[in-house]
């Protein structure tokens, strides 16, 4: 049952995006995010939409999988839009349903559509770094972005040697769960019957003994790292030493285009193009 | 308690995620038998599917394809209780002290038992029971915790543990993997007697040895398919095949092929110590005359 769990949701193929500078492209999805709050009109979001599609493509990642990454998100976007539509009420905007004490107005609906859209664009957006960039290149990003917060004492290579640490031990634990979980099942517990309380309880052996397991294994992983001479990271060296390239500064002209075409089109359009009572 | 009849695996295959980029077959096609009163030694090299194997005896993996029959009754049917099932057929897994993980080794060793709804002075009385098969002394050690002792009494109390249900099954996957010599002569000298008192043991081993000193029959699994099956004497017999599936034979069987090599006059099909010992004496009086 914990079988199929894939880390995180890197897509492993070979294509320029790939290969970008993940500190380039955490900064990229950053601007990304920004753009998307830029922008505030429909004929906005279309070029938006446009720019991931064809980053999608460069990328080699399938569009559909980048969709797909949108269906956990589901019930709040569903519960943004409705809680947007029914309670957004000015007294200015004129209804377009009324029946009893239901009411949706223009600007609720307008509210709706833009607050699932916002969404909808931040998750692609992130999902764009995490599909093309993998978990360690993330982590060794984060790193280098975060180091010049070094002179405050802020612990850069710290956080990212945590996060690379915890990312690594994802599949132990889940396969050490896995174990524990049928050792006892074979003592006759039961984890799928009974009610909320009785099945918290069934944990209790599941989880001392997984609680057990990671600490021991975090001793022993810190003390195999002493004996290499680990010291934390300063002086360190790297192995993968990033170096910034054509395409990331092609990237990052691809990006302020876009930013670019977004602030031009609210500035030309400030109130959409407008089709009957709706502006796009 | 109904008496145990025999474990039967039916042209049982199993495949990790199928239908998927990562699937992989990891049992093929295996026909088996544990009978009554068995002492099975399931032997094979690193990854052949002994512990996927294991792990279908008692359901709690499902075959892909074929049956398991518990006393003639389909482990996998849609009315048979599982849980139920699995108390007659205790299993103890690789490095089992890792399952432990209540305050006292009591209560650890009561959790079986305890599922199975049994009466309080029942449950006592079964810990005590497990406890004194495992040479765990009740009294000093029962309201300990678990996490204070050694590796080796840890893995005692886990075997403990399983012990208390009373199966009539005990399959047992590398229960010395990890221990000193002591520590692993103590934990087989545990399921022997065992053995000796009536339980049926399938055990799981890489120690050729361990297994000419227990078993009554061995299976030998490589690359998820049953390769031979039958008595130590034959399987250890057949050093060429037991070669090819990256295993040994045990110490004594060694010796006895490479003395005959030299022209000695022994039987090719010695495999413990003690009867190789007493051939040699036999062939020494003959010789020396006395």
């Amino acid at each position: 049952m914990l079988k199929n769990i894939t880390l995180g949701q890197y897509y492993p193929v070979d294509s320029p995006v790939h290969r970008l500078d993940p500190r380039v492209k955490i900064l990229l999805a950053i601007a990304m995010i920004v753009a998307v709050f830029l922008v505030k009109t429909l004929a906005g979001y279309a070029l938006i939409l446009l720019f991931v599609f064809l980053v999608s493509k460069l990328a080699k990642v399938p569009f559909k999988l980048l969709v797909k990454g949108l269906k956990p998100l589901r019930f709040i976007l569903i519960l943004t839009f409705l809680l947007n539509l029914f309670f957004t009420n000015p007294a200015d905007s004129d209804a377009l349903v009324s029946w009893s004490f239901i009411r949706i107005s223009t600007a609720g609906l307008h509210q709706a559509i833009f607050f699932s859209l916002r969404l909808i664009f931040l998750v692609l957006a992130t999902s764009l770094l995490t599909l093309t960039t993998s978990p360690i290149q993330l982590s060794d990003g984060m790193e280098l972005l975060l180091s010049p917060l070094k002179v405050i004492h802020f612990p850069a290579h710290e956080l990212a040697m945590m996060m690379s640490i915890a990312l690594r031990f994802i599949p132990t634990l889940l396969e050490e769960t896995d174990k524990i979980m049928k050792a006892q099942m074979a003592r006759g517990a039961d984890f799928e019957s009974g009610n909320l309380i009785k099945r918290a309880k069934a944990m209790v052996p599941l989880l001392v003994p997984l609680f057990v397991s990671a600490f021991r294994r975090a001793g022993d992983l810190a003390m195999a790292m002493e004996a290499r001479c680990y010291h934390g990271g300063k002086g360190r060296t790297r192995l993968r030493v990033l170096k910034l390239t054509v395409d990331d500064a092609l990237a990052g002209m691809a990006v302020a285009a876009l930013i670019m075409l977004i602030i031009a089109e609210r500035t030309l359009f400030p109130g959409g193009i407008v089709i009957g009572r709706f502006s796009l | 308690m109904r008496k145990a009849m025999s474990i039967e695996l039916r042209h049982l295959s199993h495949v990790y995620a199928p239908g998927t980029a990562f699937s992989s077959v990891a049992l093929n096609d295996i026909s088996l038998t544990v009978h009554d009163g068995d002492f099975l030694a399931l032997v094979g090299h690193t990854g052949c599917g002994k512990s996927t194997l294991v792990q279908h005896l008692n359901g709690l993996l499902k075959p892909t394809d074929g049956q398991v029959l518990v006393d003639g009754e389909d482990l996998n049917g849609d009315k048979v209780d599982r849980r139920k099932l699995r108390m007659r057929i205790g299993l103890v897994f690789q490095y089992p002290e890792y399952q432990l993980f209540e305050e006292t080794v009591a209560k650890d060793i009561a959790f079986g038992p305890k599922n199975m709804g049994l009466s309080a002075e029942e449950i006592d009385s079964r810990v005590r029971w497990a406890m004194e098969k495992v040479h765990l002394n009740y009294d000093k050690l029962a309201e300990k915790s678990p996490f204070e002792l050694s590796g080796g009494q840890m893995r005692r109390v886990a075997i403990a543990g399983v012990l208390a249900m009373q199966p009539d099954y005990l399959i047992l996957d590398e229960p010395t993997a990890g221990l000193d010599p002591h520590g692993r002569d103590r934990i087989l000298g545990i399921v022997k007697d065992l053995h000796e008192g009536g339980t049926t043991v399938v055990m799981v081993s890489h120690s050729m040895d361990d297994v000419a000193q227990l078993a009554t029959r061995v299976a030998v699994l490589s690359h998820g398919t049953l390769k031979a099956e039958g008595t130590p004497r034959e399987i250890f017999r057949q050093r060429e095949m037991m070669a090819e599936v990256g295993l040994g034979v045990p110490a004594a069987s060694s010796l006895c092929a490479a003395l005959r090599a030299r022209g000695v006059d022994l039987p090719d099909d010695l495999y413990t110590r003690e009867e190789l010992k007493d051939h040699l004496l036999r062939l020494w009086k003959e010789v020396s005359g006395c």
